[in-house]
């Protein structure tokens, strides 16, 4: 009895440095944690900054509308000119084509993966899917330099690098991202809605379409806007097969530069106006990257709300 | 004698190797309300789930014996998506899909065919007044069913499965997750939909059993230990272990 006394009395003395020693310890990773939080928003702000400060300058003196809606881009030209128009066009044109090769193909997997793959077949067909996003970029111009655009030069002529190829290989570049996230959100809808549309009659294809799908419809069009940012900011790729001209593209077989193949092509040898008009095309592309963001979390949001 | 709605022979059950129904033989009246009772995990939802093959879904299920709707065996002799027309389902939780009441009662029968918007019209109406909820959502049919509170989906759920004209209702604990006032609603309308439809229920709550069912069957570790008239199961059951549950001495 008195020794369990003695016992209880010691460590009721040890442990208030006990607690405050872990008190303190837990304060302190708390702070680290914060720490790291804010490294990434550092990271943004700064970057904000320097391409505001660096790139809207440039865009003023140049001129918005000259810069933006110029179609003329001869920066060693005197005068030069700045117009960036050609490239805005020719990344929406890749960005639209990229949407409209990868966004049926990825939605369509997705929903055969979702609601109609055996479970064994899953397991086989999952990792490559998933695989496909880690395949460096350089990889993918490789790919579409020695295998789509010699296709595409026989099959309908002209050089093979065109709007046409670069919307091929983003294509298949966002697949993994509409993929991934598509299936996570048909996975995720209630099996209840799922089961009370069969109770009603209704057929595997059916319920699958008419319910399970349009429930998941907000997952799956954040997939999408996360897939449209991938492709609008490519760059490695793109440039190996775009032909880079700054014109803009009348058919899916002309050559085309996009906002990210323009900064890095000329950026090596570019000083003066011309360098930071090339930060000035940065901001653009930045600029819709913020826009398809807001939309993400718009969507997202709503999601939520359910 | 007459030929039952729904029958049952010889039935076994297995979910993988666990056998969850033992040679189940029951025959279910046409226009009367069933009630399976029993503890959890006794078979009765399980069986329930068979009569509209809603089992098929689950991974490893194998049924053995004749089911029969009408003298149609439900297994053999019949398309899935009729078998499922003709005996709707009422689940534990309100399902009802995340879209407007309207296209919610709308839905099934949509599933079988019918496009007419008058038609439908007429259909949305009539089963929401036949669930008695016509007059807490006649204002907004096209709002989402999920505004609805808990009581009233429940019904709206009811409304849906007798949209596309069902003969036979299950319903599996449609009350477990209401409260008392929607409850006694859902029982209302119940034995008011017996006049038209045979009814299955399961239910944990014998007191439901006893205000509604005509008939009662007591499910114990996968068998049917009795099945009888309400009243005699509830008054003077023939097998002690009935009894026992009855008065709560366990379960």
């Amino acid at each position: 009895m008195t020794e369990n006394t003695a016992v209880s009395a010691n460590t009721a003395a040890q442990k208030p440095t006990a607690k405050q020693s872990s008190h303190l310890l837990e304060k302190a990773m708390k702070a680290l944690f914060f720490l790291c939080a804010c490294v990434s928003v550092a990271a943004v702000i700064v970057i904000c900054i320097f391409m505001f400060a660096k790139g809207c300058p440039a865009i003023a003196k140049i001129g918005v509308g000259n810069f933006l809606f110029g179609t003329d881009w001869s920066p060693r030209n005197v005068p030069a000119s700045y117009g960036i128009f050609p490239m805005i066009v020719g990344s929406l044109y890749c960005t639209a084509g990229a949407i409209m090769i990868g966004v049926p193909i990825g939605l369509l997997t997705a929903i055969f993966m979702a609601k109609f793959c055996p479970k064994k077949l899953f397991k086989w067909l999952m990792p490559p899917i998933n695989l496909l996003a880690g395949i460096p970029s350089i990889v993918y111009g490789f790919f579409g330099m020695v295998v789509v655009v010699p296709i595409i030069r026989n099959l309908f002529g002209g050089t093979g690098n065109s709007v046409l190829t670069v919307s091929i290989i983003l294509g298949i570049m966002i697949l993994p991202t509409i993929v991934g996230m598509s299936v996570s959100a048909l996975k995720a809808v209630p099996d209840s809605y799922y089961e009370g549309a069969v109770a009603l009659g209704a057929t595997h294809e059916r319920a699958v379409a008419t319910v399970v799908f349009p429930a998941a419809k907000s997952g799956i069009l954040a997939s999408v806007i996360l897939a449209v940012g991938r492709a609008i900011g490519e760059t490695m790729a793109v440039i190996m097969i775009a032909g880079n001209s700054t014109i803009i593209p009348h058919s899916l077989l002309d050559s085309v530069r996009t906002l990210t193949g323009n900064i890095v092509i000329e950026m090596s040898y570019a000083e003066g106006l011309h360098y930071d008009a090339l930060i000035g095309t940065g901001v653009v592309l930045f600029v819709f990257i913020l826009l398809l963001n807001l939309c993400f979390n718009l969507v997202t949001n709503r999601k939520d709300k359910g | 004698m007459i030929q039952p709605k729904l029958q049952v022979k010889n039935c076994d059950l297995f979910y993988g190797d666990f056998q969850a129904l033992k040679n189940i033989n029951l025959s279910i009246a046409e226009k009367e309300i069933t009630a399976f009772i029993g503890p959890s995990g006794c078979g009765k939802s399980t069986l329930l789930k068979s009569l509209n093959r809603m089992n098929d879904l689950v991974e490893g299920c194998k049924i053995t014996g004749d089911f029969t709707l009408d003298g149609e065996n439900i297994y053999k002799d019949m398309e899935i998506t009729e078998l499922r027309k003709r005996v709707g389902m009422v689940f534990q939780k309100p399902n009802l899909f995340p879209m407007s009441i309207y296209d919610n009662i709308a839905y099934g029968p949509r599933t079988h065919g019918i496009k007419k918007k008058a038609d439908l019209d007429e259909i949305v109406e009539t089963t929401l007044r036949q669930a008695s909820v016509w007059d807490e959502t006649k204002d907004r049919l096209k709002k989402s069913a999920l505004g609805m509170s808990g009581g009233q989906q429940q019904r709206i759920c009811i409304a849906r499965a007798l949209a596309v004209k069902p003969e036979v209702l299950l319903m599996d604990e449609p009350t477990s997750a209401l409260d008392p006032i929607s409850t006694i609603k859902i029982e209302e309308l119940a034995t008011e939909l017996k006049k038209n439809y045979t009814i299955v229920i399961v239910t944990h709550n014998m007191q439901q059993a006893t205000r509604i069912s005509d008939k009662t069957a007591f499910f114990l570790h996968g068998e049917i230990v009795e099945f009888d008239e309400t009243q005699r199961i509830f008054s003077n059951p023939k097998e002690q272990k009935t009894l026992e549950y009855i008065t709560g001495r366990f379960g």
